[in-house]
């Protein structure tokens, strides 16, 4: 048997009596590119973790088993000592920088490990010229952008030349651009340096095309095989794989490219047919901003926007990472610095209203959901809403039940699943039933379920009357969602329209199935279209 | 959060021990393994294969991945990149071609960042403290002048362009502030006395419990000019500080202890950089707390809802950056035997105790001098050894090292010269470094001690501040 790569063997692991990973054996053979697939909550941190021993030696909890990396013990060993061996790479990067400075960062491992000063000089040029950061080197980490961040943590955990590579979530914070700089990078370095790469993501549509073989986590059992395999059997797969689910292509195809050959017989089928037009919401016009400007030190970070939304309005704000979209949401609420421009909501202006009356206007659930939360259980933070609103008991943990079941009222916020915690500041947020919703970048850690639970709850919040505004990178979220898209680019409005027009005119923001089938966006679509072809036919 | 419990918790730890063990992997050999592993890791990644290695950096070279590099890295090999080359090759590769020369140069030092090529920061600092001492010893407001005179020229040439680099600026604002704050308190407080009244304040004298200070009073020209420059001594002190932030922060010096003080470098870095977050922190949870309508303002209010979720984040944030470090080799314990550990961490602890006592001798007046400097030798002997020993046996490198050139020790010299001129002129000429202020006279320029100063001032032509020479 080749010793080389990453080996598990009768892996147990568990906190107190929960099992997370349950006699897991696999192996990723080395040099390969594997994906692993899993629900929110399935433990793939926790699997991750364990490569380079920061489970247990972290965490705590039960583990038997043996883990080897290109034939060594992982087990018996500090994560220290096996940083030779396995570089791992989190979520956020900037939570594991150490230094302030790009080149003292790439070099922290090889400084760490004792490398002689001009081998690790050489080969910090090395990486700096494979990850593409040459232009950025001597730069402050706070001066980059978050896909050159997120290289950065890459190239510091290859420094010291590791047989393997571990990486959580590294594009879920980053635009599709750069989330594309970043897959490819991997992509290369799988080939140039033969690293092998165990990589867990939410958004697998970004993923898939790049990966050799996959691993299903779920409840504790690990499935090894090809990607295809893996996905068809997975409850989380991208569109394109639930296309081919519907439409019982054989594989199934888990790229676009692959789905195109196969999908002319779906298209006749569908020919003739077109997508339900969403009704253009004609509800009185609630939110009127005109010329918004937003200054930062140094930056214009929005440039004179307009932007005129009715109630019953579903609009996504899309855009590269740094174009302006929080800030905009934040003026647009009126907590957030607004430097020019006017904003009226319901013909008042929230930025001169107190918070108190501000937030009856509109309500803004922050990029950390945490933020808004203080409380120790879900049922004082419930209550504390009610307070600061001044609504009556029980409001807030109504809307709590009727947006998520099942929340254990005396758990503690931060303990909360992605979904719940969400769920539970949207509710706090909604206590105040404010006409307009601003969400700023809700889908971060939400997997395909969580993310299609939450769409449908902002289409019925909408249908109710609210005019939801999402900032998204996440391009399936914006067409299971939104009936208008607006995208910014250095601040200022590049595009703005429906849906459908804007994100098929662009391949960037276009979603999988549009680039399938053109003129369809979501699988839903299509099967609720071959349905009722079935029954008329 | 609340499964986060002790590393290694619980009963598992000696599980996972005992398994160690059974896999017969006892540290020597352990930290053998590494070794290898390193060698290997110097030519190239170990999966790589070592000839692989070769092609890539020669491909990567000529064709950079992206075009800004070509300008980066013109010219020949340098002599760093080639000795580097011989010496990550202790361990041939087996099999593989004979190492040679990357074709095209890696890494050209002289093109690099503007912080490499200044003096080295020990230099700096060693220049800024010596004449801050020099401006100690005198009180002559010409020299005092003439010494932030020469720290701004040299700040002015030889400054980077880093985020610190503006810290000069600030601290003759400080500085400014220094002389102002001393001046109020003459007014308030009184001082020197002379013969020449400018005005008269509205005067109080304090009961005698109150020790019958006067408040207010007459201010004379005598008294102000003392004051002002007493001031002046203040503020040429915090601007020598300041020419030294500017020159190399405070962050550089930090890279430049010794090995054996890495860890402690490292934490104050890690310290260096929370502050930051944490007020970024409670930035954002106060804007959160805006979001919900709260503007509350009282104490227990504010710590609920403020204070708790900021200490929450950066609880949450530091467990996070610990295993970021742990998994990127911080505290590896490879290669220290145990007895040298120990050996160090004595030798460490008895020097500063040494040089603790030695200090406390020398400034009580019971114990004899010859005793007090004793023992102040020995303790830092100790503490020199240890470090150097230990220093010996860190397994840590630094990336880039800043070297100690004869430039660096010209800059040093220059800044002693300034102090030598200042303690010569003490002898030959105190009155012209303690200028009187009663009976008023314009303060005499104590010649040697200027001429050290002048001296100082040489940095700004050793130490090129334009990517021309080479350092």
């Amino acid at each position: 048997m080749n010793d080389d790569g990453i080996r598990f063997e009768r892996v147990t692991f568990a906190y107190e009596a929960r099992p997370v990973l349950d006699d897991v054996t696999f192996t990723v053979p080395e040099g390969e590119f594997c994906l692993l697939v899993g629900a929110t909550g399935a433990g793939k941190s926790t699997l991750l973790k364990a490569v380079n021993g920061l489970v247990p030696a972290f965490t705590g909890g039960t583990m038997r088993g043996r883990i080897t990396v290109a034939g060594r013990e992982v087990r018996g060993s500090t994560p220290a000592d096996l940083a030779d061996l396995v570089g791992h790479v989190g979520q956020d990067p900037a939570a594991g920088f150490v230094t302030d400075d790009v080149e003292l960062e790439l070099a922290y491992t090889a400084e760490q490990l004792g490398l002689d000063p001009a081998a690790m000089r050489k080969r910090v040029t090395e990486i700096v010229d494979l990850l593409g950061l040459a232009d950025v080197r001597d730069r402050t980490l706070d001066a980059l952008s978050s896909g050159q961040r997120q290289r950065v943590a890459i190239g510091a955990a290859l420094v010291a030349g590791p047989a393997a590579l571990v990486l959580d979530e590294p594009t879920s914070a980053l635009d599709p651009a750069a989330a594309d700089e970043v897959l490819s990078t991997l992509h290369r370095l799988v080939h140039d340096l033969g690293v092998t790469v165990l990589l867990a993501e939410h958004r697998l549509e970004r993923v898939v095309q790049y990966a050799d073989s996959a691993l299903l986590l779920d409840g504790g059992k690990v499935t090894a095989g090809p990607v295809g395999e893996v996905l068809a059997a997975s409850p989380v797969a991208p569109p394109v794989v639930a296309l081919g689910r519907l439409a019982g292509w054989p594989g199934p195809p888990v790229t676009v490219r692959e789905a195109r050959r196969a999908a002319p017989g779906l298209r006749e089928a569908l020919a003739g047919r077109t997508p339900p037009q969403d009704a253009v919401p004609d509800g009185p016009v609630l939110l009127e901003a005109r010329g918004v400007t937003v200054d930062h030190p140094g930056v214009r970070a929005v440039d004179g926007v307009d932007l005129v939304a009715a109630r019953g309005e579903r609009i996504a704000l899309m855009g590269r990472n740094g174009s302006g979209k929080s800030s905009l949401l934040w003026a647009l609420q009126g907590t957030g610095r607004r430097s020019g421009g006017t904003v009226a909501v319901g013909g008042a202006d929230p930025a001169a209203r107190r918070p108190g009356e501000r937030r009856a206007l509109a309500g803004l659930v922050p990029a950390e959901p945490a933020d808004l939360l203080y409380a120790e259980t879900v049922a004082a933070e419930c209550a504390a809403a009610d307070d600061d609103g001044r609504a009556p008991r029980g409001t807030c943990a109504k809307i709590l039940a009727d947006l998520v079941e099942g929340v254990d009222d005396r758990t503690h916020p931060r303990d909360l699943s992605e979904g719940q915690r969400l769920a539970l500041a949207l509710a706090v947020t909604l206590t105040a039933a404010p006409p307009l919703l601003l969400l700023d970048e809700p889908t971060r850690g939400l997997d395909q379920p969580g993310k299609a639970a939450l769409a449908d709850r902002l289409r019925a919040l909408a249908a109710a009357g609210h005019c939801v505004v999402v900032s998204t990178h996440d391009v399936e979220f914006c067409a299971e969602f939104a009936g208008r898209v607006v995208i910014l680019s250095d601040g200022q409005v590049v595009a703005d329209g429906p849906a459908a027009r804007i994100v098929a005119a662009s391949p960037m923001f276009a979603p999988q199935v549009e680039k399938v089938l053109p003129g369809w966006l979501t699988v839903g679509q299509v099967a609720a279209a071959l349905e009722e072809g079935g029954d008329g036919g | 959060m609340n499964r986060a419990g002790p590393p290694n918790g619980g009963g598992e730890g000696t599980e996972q021990r005992a398994d160690a063990e059974g896999a017969g992997r006892p540290s020597g050999g352990d930290a053998k393994g590494t070794k290898k592993h390193l060698a290997a890791g110097n030519s190239g990644p170990p999966s790589g294969g070592a000839e692989g290695t070769e092609q890539r950096s020669a491909a990567e070279n000529s064709e950079p991945p992206n075009g800004g590099d070509a300008e980066r890295a013109p010219g020949p090999a340098t002599p760093e990149g080639a000795s580097g080359r011989v010496r990550g090759a202790r361990r041939p590769p087996p099999g593989g071609p004979a190492p040679t020369p990357p074709p095209t140069p890696l890494s050209t030092p002289a093109l690099r960042t503007a912080h490499r090529r200044t003096a080295h920061p020990v230099a700096w600092w060693g220049w800024a403290l010596l004449l801050a001492t020099a401006a100690g010893r005198t009180a002559n407001p010409c020299l005092l002048l003439l010494i932030v005179a020469v720290a701004g020229l040299v700040v002015a040439y030889c400054r980077g362009s880093e985020p610190w680099s503006g810290a000069y600026r600030v601290f003759l604002a400080i500085g400014l502030t220094a002389v102002a704050v001393r001046f109020a308190f003459y007014l308030v407080f009184g001082g020197a006395d002379g013969p020449t009244v400018l005005f008269t304040l509205p005067a109080a004298t304090l009961p005698d419990w109150a020790a019958g200070f006067r408040l207010g009073g007459a201010v004379t020209a005598e008294g102000a000019l003392a004051a002002a420059y007493d001031g002046l001594r203040l503020a040429t002190l915090l601007v020598c500080v300041g020419a030294a932030n500017a020159l190399a922060s405070p962050r550089r010096l930090l890279r430049s202890v010794p090995a054996a003080l890495y860890e402690v470098s490292v934490a104050v870095v890690v310290a260096l950089s929370v502050a930051p977050q944490l007020v970024a922190s409670v930035g954002r949870v106060r804007r959160a707390r805006a979001l919900r309508g709260n503007t509350r303002r009282d104490p227990a209010d504010l710590m609920r809802t403020v204070v708790a979720p900021v200490l929450h984040d950066a609880l949450d944030r530091s467990l996070a950056l610990a295993a970021a470090m742990a998994s990127r080799g911080y505290g590896r314990a490879a290669g220290v035997p145990p007895a040298a550990r120990r050996a160090t961490g004595a030798a460490l602890l008895v020097g500063l105790t040494g040089l603790c006592a030695g200090a406390y001798a020398l400034l009580g007046a019971a114990t004899p001098a010859p005793l007090a400097w004793g023992v102040l030798a020995a303790g830092a002997g100790a503490a020199v050894f240890g470090i150097a020993y230990a220093s010996k046996r860190v397994p840590h490198t630094r990336y880039r090292p800043d070297r100690f050139t004869g430039r660096d020790w010209a800059v040093l010299a220059s800044g002693a010269a300034a102090l030598a001129g200042t303690v010569l002129s003490g002898l030959t000429e105190p009155a012209a470094l303690w200028p009187a202020t009663n009976p008023l006279a314009v303060p005499a320029l104590p010649l040697q001690a200027a001429a050290g100063v002048l001296l100082a001032a040489a940095p700004a032509l050793l130490v090129p501040a334009t990517p021309k020479g080479t350092p």
